[in-house]
């Protein structure tokens, strides 16, 4: 971390014309895509500065998301670790439970605009899937879900969930059977099906534009929060830390104060069993750069270049790559990135549970617990703000089971 | 002047189809390639297409994909690749060998290395599925500078423009992808692709392949009088999943049976 060095950056001008981030980023498909991707281009840079689309974008996060989520002051939590005073941004309050869903507005809008009829997602602990197939059946439009043959049963609630709201559930049974799976064959339906169909991409990576319009589209979170903050503080946070799977939740709450040289950035990876087990998604810590799905990122991969397995508790972050942006961020010291083991996430995720009343994803659970870590080497004068990416409701099953219990 | 093009010249003078096949190095098991390669030229392949297996083959469709992941399984390597290859010059000087496959093991093996070690190899082409003219960089540089040629794809969606962009990029030939999906598709539009040739031949002198959704000597034949030359991959692919335990001779007799069938309509045009 160095915030000389960052000070000069001027944040807003990334991804460039090319849709990179310095060497991160990019458009890597098969040449069918291409024209799908320089249509979508083309119309959210036309709609982005819209102030009817804007306009829209807002009215729809307002009355059927229901933002702003509130930034709340967990006291007594912050008393029991003893350090810096912990705000937790509430996007577990949003309709559909995750932060996903800000972003799925914000596509379903696009397809309205592209005049498609179908939607498609890939989608790993099923939040993402849950939130497209929300906004499908809100527009009335087709939906397929690709998701992991194994996160479908990890993840049983939220199929059930994606099939009450009309969408199909289609099971991915190569590979790895995860997200990254999940991932290739949505690909490969757009490919197919490129004249009707808008791919809904739930996190900030793939093909350009795809990192650069989700993370404008979540980056209300970071921009409510650095308001919040201010309003209910009286000034900016110290430190921010969110999970990074696809690193979607985690650059919309950076995003809008990476110019505040004063603001500390953490993102946590999925340690997995731990950085040495060869069993976690630690791409900062492990990976290598790399091509995948479409981008120049960090990736899990072997001296061979083939992409590797990864594994957490929580199926958000498992996958393989992660938002290239992240990866920029990463090179020139902006956000650190941690790492934080099943175990520490499942702690925390029953201690937030008990000493807040709030029970957190699997995947915020990993951000709560490095929070754990940095809130008692700070100061009772600072802040931190964590997000809490998601509600734990969907992981129940998961934690249930590792404690024997059968529901 | 590649061995690609010299390929395509003499085909053209002759007033012949160039058979281009593709099967996937290491598929079903690392000892079966070479064999398959020798008998698919015996029996009328005119350029090998060899498949580098890659963890996610995203523009596959199942049958290749089951291929890469058949060849995963003994960890067949990009450099295996390079090996057989290499191999396979000892007794064939004149068959042109083209890699297809992702960026990511390419970028592993580093843009340099691996165009010095390909040529060095006696592989002629390279396509890489996922690498477009805008992304590649120097990889375009060093392949030039070895003397490999640079196989595009283009496709249905693809626009005048950018075709136009691609064909002033690529060598060796143009590859047209004859439908929108992945490899192995069904749904192949014989007029469509008669409409995007006649637009491509105008804008370049480069020979035009087509590929995606060949299935059989019928559907090679109407596509080929449109085009100087046709792929065909999932139908031999295909058979050689359905032979996995079979020994190489048995697999190499029955894809070469697949190629001599649509060689003979080939020439029957």
């Amino acid at each position: 971390m160095n915030d000389s060095k960052t000070s000069t950056v001027d944040y807003s001008s990334f991804p460039d014309a090319k849709g990179h981030f310095g060497p991160y980023g990019g458009r890597f498909v098969s040449e069918t895509l291409i024209h799908a991707l320089d249509e979508l281009e083309t119309i959210y840079n036309n709609l982005k500065d819209d102030p009817s689309f804007q306009a829209e974008f807002d009215k729809d996060l307002a009355h059927y998301v229901g933002r702003p989520s509130p930034l709340y002051f967990a006291e007594r939590w912050s008393r029991e670790l003893g350090g810096a005073q912990i705000f937790l941004k509430r996007e577990d309050l949003n309709h559909t439970g995750a932060h996903k869903v800000n972003n799925t507005i914000g596509q379903a809008l696009l397809a309205k605009f592209t005049g498609k009829s179908r939607v498609i997602a890939e989608t790993g602990a099923g939040q993402h899937g849950v939130a497209t197939a929300t906004v499908a059946a809100r527009l009335g439009l087709k939906c397929r879900v690709y998701m992991g043959s194994e996160d479908i049963k990890r993840q049983a609630l939220n199929v059930y969930r994606m099939k009450l709201l009309g969408a199909e559930v289609f099971s991915v049974t190569s590979g790895s059977r995860t997200l990254k799976d999940a991932m290739n064959e949505a690909m490969r339906d757009w490919a197919t099906n490129v004249d009707d169909t808008f791919y809904i991409i739930g996190t900030a990576a793939g093909p350009h534009p795809y990192p650069q319009l989700v993370r404008d589209f979540q980056s209300i979170i970071g921009r409510e929060a650095r308001q919040q903050c201010l309003d209910q503080t009286g000034k900016l946070p110290d430190a921010l830390v969110a999970c990074v799977g696809g690193g979607s939740n985690a650059i919309g709450l950076f995003h809008p104060m990476l110019g505040d040289e004063s603001v500390k950035m953490y993102g946590v990876e999925a340690g997995g069993l731990g950085v040495e087990s060869g069993s976690h998604a630690t791409r900062f810590y492990q990976g290598v750069p790399g091509v995948l799905h479409g981008n120049r990122t960090y990736l899990m991969q072997d001296t061979n270049g083939q992409i590797i397995e990864t594994h957490s508790v929580s199926a958000g972050l498992d996958y393989p790559g992660v938002g290239p942006q992240h990866s920029w961020l990463h090179d020139i010291g902006r956000v650190n990135y941690v790492s934080i083991t099943d175990q520490e996430a499942l702690t925390s995720f029953r201690e937030l549970t008990l000493i807040e009343g709030i029970m957190p994803a699997l995947e915020s659970s990993h951000a709560m617990a490095y929070v754990k870590k940095l809130a008692p080497t700070m100061s009772k004068d600072q802040i931190i703000i964590a997000n809490l990416s998601g509600r734990g409701d969907k992981d129940i099953h998961t934690v249930a089971a590792i404690d024997g219990i059968t529901i | 002047m590649s061995r690609i093009s010299q390929q395509l010249g003499r085909a053209k003078a002759a007033g012949k189809k160039t058979l281009v096949a593709y099967i996937v190095n290491g598929d079903p098991v690392p000892d079966v390639t070479l064999t398959v390669m020798h008998k698919l030229v015996e029996k009328g392949v005119d350029i090998i297409e060899l498949g580098v297996p890659f963890s996610d083959p995203m523009a596959e469709g199942p049958v290749i994909q089951k291929a890469h992941e058949r060849a995963l399984a003994s960890n067949v390597s990009l450099t295996d690749t390079l090996n057989v290859v290499q191999e396979f010059r000892k007794t064939n000087a004149d068959t042109p060998v083209v890699l297809m496959g992702y960026a990511n093991p390419v970028e592993r093996f580093g843009y340099e290395a691996f165009a010095k070690a390909a040529s060095a190899a006696g592989v002629d082409g390279l396509l890489t599925v996922d690498l477009p003219f805008e992304e590649v960089g120097d990889l375009r540089a060093q392949l030039d500078a070895h003397g490999l040629d640079n196989i595009f794809l283009l496709a249905p969606t693809t626009r005048a423009e950018r075709a136009r962009q691609i064909a002033a990029q690529a060598s060796g030939f143009l590859y047209y992808v004859s439908l929108k999906g992945v490899t192995g598709a069904g749904h192949l539009d014989v007029e469509e692709v008669k409409n995007r040739l006649a637009e491509f031949g105008s804008m370049s002198n480069l020979p035009v392949c087509v590929g995606f959704g060949i299935k059989d000597a019928a559907t090679a034949k109407a596509v080929a009088a449109l085009a100087d030359g046709v792929v065909i991959g999932s139908v031999l692919v295909n058979k050689i999943g359905e032979l996995q335990g079979e020994t190489a001779e048995v697999i190499a007799d029955a894809t070469g049976a697949i190629v001599a069938d649509i060689r003979a309509a080939l020439d029957s045009l």
